[in-house]
């Protein structure tokens, strides 16, 4: 886990209070970052994705058809919200972060700005 | 942050996985079937006089490949949610690994008075809505006093 992760964390415990967390996987490739979140039960015009000064905040509320009158007898899923803040370190482009939602996954692309992609260094030999 | 990779990462995510499942179980006790590992998929219950309501948070699945069945009173959902993880050969590096991969299955033991044939199933946004109607005798009537 970065650094980042750690810190990201912290605020978001601070700040989730009233929201689901999602489960997320990060996978770090060379070219950036790609981010998986379950958000069940949320459909894609309650979805809100924000990036704001370095900070990427997940956010959706969920929406059942619940039929009239019911009863819950049992709520695992307690909350009607989910919530999760990320700090985004400095080389990736927070610009050109693509989103693609499909039956309540998430799935985020953060590229790494040109400048931070790795580079092969040659050795010169004299 | 040297220390932090001595230990395995599953069993990090193993233990917040835990602790949030328990701050979602709040004031909830489990049946004597236990819950499913990591608890997925969530389960939520509830009922109307005419049905009962389970919802189940599966996210990411093709609703084809779920089976559900509904045997003596005991509805089971069951599946398997493909792995997203990279292969270890990959220049990848994995950083936080939460969601749930692998096979699941849940019960859900119902009333009585449910009506077998009477099953609607759902699937929208991830999240498989499974409407169980009543019989009808089992509506509550109002008794006249003579």
């Amino acid at each position: 886990m970065t650094e980042q992760a750690t810190v990201a964390k912290a605020t978001e415990t601070h700040r989730s209070e009233g929201a689901l967390m999602p489960p997320v996987d990060v996978i770090e490739d060379a070219s950036g970052i790609t981010l998986y979140a379950d958000l069940p039960g949320v459909p894609k015009d309650r979805l809100s994705l924000q990036v704001e000064a370095n900070t990427l905040t997940i956010e959706g509320d969920l929406t059942l058809n619940a039929p009239e009158g019911m009863e819950a007898v049992h709520a695992e899923v307690g909350l009607p919200r989910f919530r999760r803040v990320f700090t985004l370190s400095r080389e990736l482009d927070g610009d050109k972060v693509s989103a693609d939602f499909n039956h309540g996954v998430l799935k985020l692309r953060i590229p790494k700005t040109a400048h931070a992609q790795p580079r092969k260094i040659d050795i010169r030999v004299s | 942050m040297i220390y932090k990779a001595l230990f395995p990462r599953d069993v990090l995510a193993e233990l917040e996985r835990l602790q949030r499942d328990m701050q979602q179980a709040d004031g909830f006790s489990p049946s004597i079937r236990g819950l499913a590992r990591g608890g997925f998929p969530g389960l939520n219950v509830g009922n109307t006089p005419k049905s009962v309501e389970v919802y189940a948070f599966v996210p990411g699945l093709d609703p084809n490949a779920i089976e559900i069945q509904l045997e003596k009173g005991v509805l089971t959902i069951a599946g398997e949610r493909k792995s997203n993880m990279p292969a270890r050969e990959d220049k990848s590096t994995v950083h936080i690994d939460e969601r749930f991969a692998g096979k699941f299955r849940r019960v859900v033991v119902l009333p009585d008075d449910i009506n077998p044939d009477a099953v609607d199933a759902q699937y929208r946004d991830g999240v498989l809505h499974i409407s169980i109607q009543r019989h009808e005798a089992a509506l509550p009537r109002r008794i006249t006093i003579q």
